[in-house]
């Protein structure tokens, strides 16, 4: 299977430390969110499944134990950036896609 | 060789015979084929109702493809079991497969019962039991305006809660003089009806249907044996299930006189080698209707099949309602069938509370209990019922609201470790506290360890209470940390904060805390930051700090959507103002309402809207109202001495006085005053943060009242007052609060859990006992004079403006956004509407 590309959304600058920005990417919506301390990036889906809205670039991030989350501006359950998983409501789980950097770009792929 | 297992029927409790096989110590020595008449693998028929609140199929799944085959299940679906070849061992399908077993499983559930009406076979006439089912139910909604749900059991309440929410006027017919016939006694089902009434289904007991025949205004209209008619657009039959015993009458196996397949302890057909499970089994003359004993069967049969002494012996029927807004439960012998038994009732019209517990003859014993409207008591009654423990001696504790301030809670200490706390997944005391030994301290970790309220729910607070107790007892501490991230409370951090000097939460926590933060600890700390500096919110230091509401200066709807509340001090407002906001909302199709704080929110403003909408506002001479902040909210007033024939004071003067004064403050929760011009006290300030009220010798003051869910009286403060003293006494009050208050205490239960009460807050801002007014006056002048209006800032600099856009790469709108109209305005569509291609939705502004 031949790999998706890698798209450019926007400037590394567009994201304000510790907050998220949404990104339409081969028609999904993903939320990228930049974590200033880990000087990382992550991207997952916007859409909420529990709230049912695509809301999640407007969740809040931070670490619960080693994890790192973003909680769902709606009704606060966390979602594991890195695996998607809910912490609260096993069995709900949000696609992640790979990001990177590329001189200053953020880079998708979805 | 292996063992071969088919079971016949791959519902709740096939599967979860069959899970529980391949989770087995001896799974290696069994091999298991299912065969479903279903599409599909087994799902979750006790959530069905979620589908029409948006759940799909999917979400809806026990289990999946994947799952069997890593287990190495194999499984047929779509083909029916229609013979049973009991020489050869054999079972034959529809599409003539045979495949040996040497162990057969049954289960292969029930049916909905459809009474025998003539015209019960319309294309509208449905039943609720299968995915397919609500398929063609959502079809036949689209098509009807009215809907009838036959049968006014559990089942057909909750038919009947999605036949409202799909938009449709419902109506319940109940052939007995009760709805909930099985689980209430006369008391409890007329409270429920009134419940039921008053979410707006319509109730018809005592209606026996003779005949659906042609409607003149609707599809159809069904004639009652009174003479009676109702008409109607469809029929949803729930009038009970019957079990699914086709396969085993045509085969020859024992059954009883009104069908099932009877079963003895170890859940043993009549034929060797065969069992039943679930609801086509009959033991003791009995079906279960319900998942939890099924679930005890798949136990019983797999322990018997695999060498164990598991036996049935009967199972609890304790039931809770589904629906939202309306509490019913059941426990055991809810109407007092056991001979000799005693009860006692406590009912409550004004607060619509019914409650009555079954006892035994000797008044030692629980044995049932019908509750309406306040369901708390549940776990505990339950419990104490199937575990045979005693009563306290006083079994009016029970029922009776808040005796000793204790009401229902009897010490869960009191339950014995085999006691079982959630009976859908079979989890005993002992589990949880297994578990919390182990490592478990919330309610996520019990439940993804023992799965214990994952299932009905019912079962939660009981759960907790038993966790919490086990905590206390292996000493770990109940914490008054904020979180994991800082270990100090939200007053410890305030002090940290306002002696250190410290402007932002990345220098708090690289001095004081660890890890990256959270949602608990970054909006109290932003809102600790900015009660004592007022920095704009929105800046880059501060914008990771806000919560959902703050972060876009909106309060987050459902849907994803905004309010727009601006700020209408004391509630006046010119006409000028007035028409502004109609073109506003004219303009972007906003709904608008008035709301209880004597303002207008306008709703379903979309993201990339809102700098455009506060713009056109801000340029109208309007400011934020900041409805979205953990700050004051509204300042209400009557029109006081200007107009009123009896006022003495100007309310509303000092209403717009005092909500400039402190808009913007940021504080622990948000804060509501009001003012009212005499003591008729029309503005009702007593329920409020701060309460002004006009005398004839000046203005009195009262402080940490409160509305809402626990009202409290506020507590006179001071009497007396000029303009001048009172605002000193509410600049010391409120900066108090600011400093001392835990994260997201409202000043009722800061009061309240404040060592020396009300004397001790007189002292230290009448008396000035600490030392300290002067600094918090100071404080609280250095804060307002910091005050911006948010919107004004943000709409001014287009680089803040950047971030209201849904995305940072298209000028496209989030497209799950959809309304139709209602009452002339906008409002989200529901799950249904939207999944429907014939509802009108309303376009959206860009
Ligand atoms: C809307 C709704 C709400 C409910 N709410 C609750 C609740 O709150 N609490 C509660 O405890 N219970 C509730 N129940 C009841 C609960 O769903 C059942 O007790 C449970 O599903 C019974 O499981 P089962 O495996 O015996 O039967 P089912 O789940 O019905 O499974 C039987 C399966 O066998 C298949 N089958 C039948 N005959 C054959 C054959 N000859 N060959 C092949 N396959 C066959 C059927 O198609 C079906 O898929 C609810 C039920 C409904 C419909
Ligand atoms: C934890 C409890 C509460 C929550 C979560 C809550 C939530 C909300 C929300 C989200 C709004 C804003 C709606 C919007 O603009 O989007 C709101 C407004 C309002 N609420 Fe509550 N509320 C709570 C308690 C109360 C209480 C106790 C009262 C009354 C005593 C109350 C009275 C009001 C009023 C009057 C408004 C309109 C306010 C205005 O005009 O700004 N709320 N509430
Ligand atoms: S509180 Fe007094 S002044 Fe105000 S409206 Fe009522 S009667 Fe009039
Ligand atoms: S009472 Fe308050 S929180 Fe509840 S629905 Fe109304 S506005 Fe929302
Ligand atoms: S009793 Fe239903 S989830 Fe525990």
């Amino acid at each position: 299977m031949s790999e998706k590309p890698w798209i450019s959304v926007c400037e590394i600058n567009d994201l304000l430390p510790d907050t998220g920005v949404c990104a339409l990417v081969n028609k999904q919506q993903v939320a990228i969110f930049r974590s200033r301390r880990l000087n990382e990036v992550f991207a997952v889906s916007n859409y909420d499944p529990v709230g049912e809205a695509n809301v999640l670039s407007r969740g809040m991030i931070g670490s619960i134990g080693d994890e790192v989350v973003v909680a769902s501006p709606l009704y606060k359950e966390h979602y594991n950036l890195r695996t998607g998983e809910c912490l609260e409501k096993p069995g709900y789980k949000i696609p992640v896609f790979p990001v990177r950097l590329d001189d200053g770009l953020v880079q998708i792929q979805a | 060789m292996k063992t071969r297992i088919v079971v016949v029927g791959n519902g709740m409790v096939g599967h979860k015979f069959i899970d529980n096989l391949v989770n087995h110590a001896d799974r290696d020595q069994y091999q298991v084929i299912t065969f479903s008449e279903e599409s599909r693998l087994a799902y979750d028929r006790v959530q069905l109702s979620k589908y029409f609140s948006g759940s799909t199929a999917e979400d809806l799944m026990l289990t999946s493809t994947d799952y069997y085959n890593e287990k190495g299940v194999q499984y047929i679906l779509g083909d029916k079991v229609i013979d049973l070849d009991f020489d050869n061992k054999e079972i034959i399908t529809a599409s003539g497969r045979r495949e040996a077993y040497d162990k057969l499983i049954l289960a292969t559930g029930s049916f909905p019962f459809v009474p025998p009406i003539p015209g019960n076979n319309g294309e509208h006439c449905l039943v609720y039991r299968t995915i397919e089912d609500l398929e063609r139910i959502t079809a036949s909604a689209q098509q009807s305006k009215i809907g009838v749900v036959v049968g006014g059991g559990l089942l057909g309440l909750e038919a009947a809660a999605a036949l409202k929410a799909a938009g449709l006027e419902t109506h319940v017919v109940e052939f007995a003089p009760r709805l909930m016939a099985v689980q209430l006694d006369e008391g409890g089902g007329k409270l429920l009806r009134r419940k039921i009434e008053s979410i707006g289904v319509r109730v018809h007991t005592q209606k026996a249907t003779n005949e659906i025949v042609a409607g003149a205004e609707s599809r159809y209209r069904m004639n009652f044996a009174d003479g009676s008619h109702l008409e109607t657009d469809m029929i949803l039959f729930s009038a009970g299930i019957r079990p699914q015993d086709e396969l085993a009458r045509k085969c020859g196996i024992g059954l009883g006189e009104r069908g099932g397949i009877v079963v003895d302890n170890n859940c043993q057909t009549t034929v060797k080698d065969v069992y039943a499970i679930g609801e086509c089994a009959l033991w003791n003359n009995r079906i279960y209707g319900l998942v939890a004993p099924g679930y005890q069967m798949a136990k019983v049969a797999l322990s018997h099949i695999t060498g164990g002494k598991d036996q049935f012996t009967g199972a609890d029927m304790s039931t809770k309602l589904k629906l939202l807004g309306v509490d019913v439960a059941s426990v055991g012998d809810a109407h007092g069938n056991t001979p000799g038994s005693l009860s006692y009732t406590y009912s409550n019209d004004v607060e619509e509370v019914y409650k009555r517990i079954i006892v035994s003859a000797d008044n030692k014993k629980l044995l049932g209990a019908v509750l309406v409207g306040d369901v708390e008591a549940y776990g505990t009654l339950q419990s104490m019922c199937v575990n045979g423990m005693d009563l306290p001696e006083d079994p009016n504790c029970l029922i009776l609201p808040n005796v000793d301030g204790g009401g229902a809670a009897i010490g869960v200490d009191a339950l014995p470790e085999s006691a079982c706390v959630c009976s859908c997944y079979d989890v005993s005391k002992g589990a949880i506290c297994c578990a919390v030994q182990d490592g478990a301290r919330t309610m996520g970790d019990i439940k993804a360890i023992t799965k214990a309220s994952t299932g009905c729910g019912g079962c939660s607070a009981l759960a907790k209470q038993v966790m919490d107790s086990e905590l206390k007892k292996i000493g770990v501490e109940v914490s008054n940390h904020i979180c994991e991230h800082f270990p100090h409370s939200r007053r410890e951090l305030a002090d940290i904060v306002r002696i250190k000097q410290i402007k932002t939460f990345d220098d708090l926590l690289d001095q004081h805390g660890r890890g990256l933060g959270c949602d608990i600890c970054k909006p109290a700390v932003g809102s600790i930051l900015a009660g004592f500096w007022n920095e704009y919110v929105l800046d880059k230091k501060h914008i990771g700090l806000q919560d959902t509401n703050d972060i876009f200066l909106g309060n987050m709807q459902k849907d994803g959507s905004y309010s727009i509340v601006p700020r209408i001090a004391g509630g006046e407002i010119t006409p000028e103002k007035l028409i502004v906001l109609g073109e506003v909302a004219k303009e972007y199709k906003l709904y608008t309402k008035i709301t209880g704080g004597q303002r207008i929110d306008l709703f379903g403003a979309q993201l990339h809207q809102l700098p455009a909408i506060w713009k056109k506002l801000v340029d109208a001479g309007f400011e934020t109202g900041h409805a979205y902040g953990k700050s004051l909210r509204t300042v209400k007033s009557c029109v006081g001495s200007t107009w009123c024939r009896y006022g003495v004071l100007d309310s509303v003067g000092m209403a717009v006085m005092l909500e400039n004064r402190y808009k913007g403050v940021r504080s622990p929760h948000k804060m509501k005053f009001a003012v009212s011009g005499c003591t008729r006290e029309c503005a009702e300030a007593q329920s409020k943060d701060f309460g002004v009220i006009a005398t004839e010798t000046g203005w009195s003051l009262y402080v940490c009242g409160n509305g809402g869910m626990r009202p409290r009286h506020a507590d006179l403060f001071a009497t007396g007052l000029d303009d001048v003293t009172l605002i000193k006494y509410i600049d010391r009050v409120m900066m108090f609060y600011i400093r001392t208050a835990d994260r997201l205490q409202r000043t009722s239960v800061w009061m309240e859990n404040m060592e020396g009460g009300l004397d001790y807050l007189k002292k230290v801002v009448i008396d000035d006992k600490l030392g300290l007014c002067e600094e918090l006056e100071a404080q609280m002048n250095y804060n307002i004079s910091q005050y911006q209006c948010e919107w004004k800032t943000t709409v001014e600099n287009e680089e803040l403006q950047k971030r209201f856009k849904h995305f940072i790469n298209s000028e496209a709108r989030d497209d799950n956004l959809a309304y139709v109209v209602e009452r002339e305005q906008i409002r989200p569509a529901t799950a249904l509407e939207r999944k429907s291609n014939n509802i009108q939705l309303v376009e959206l502004v860009d």
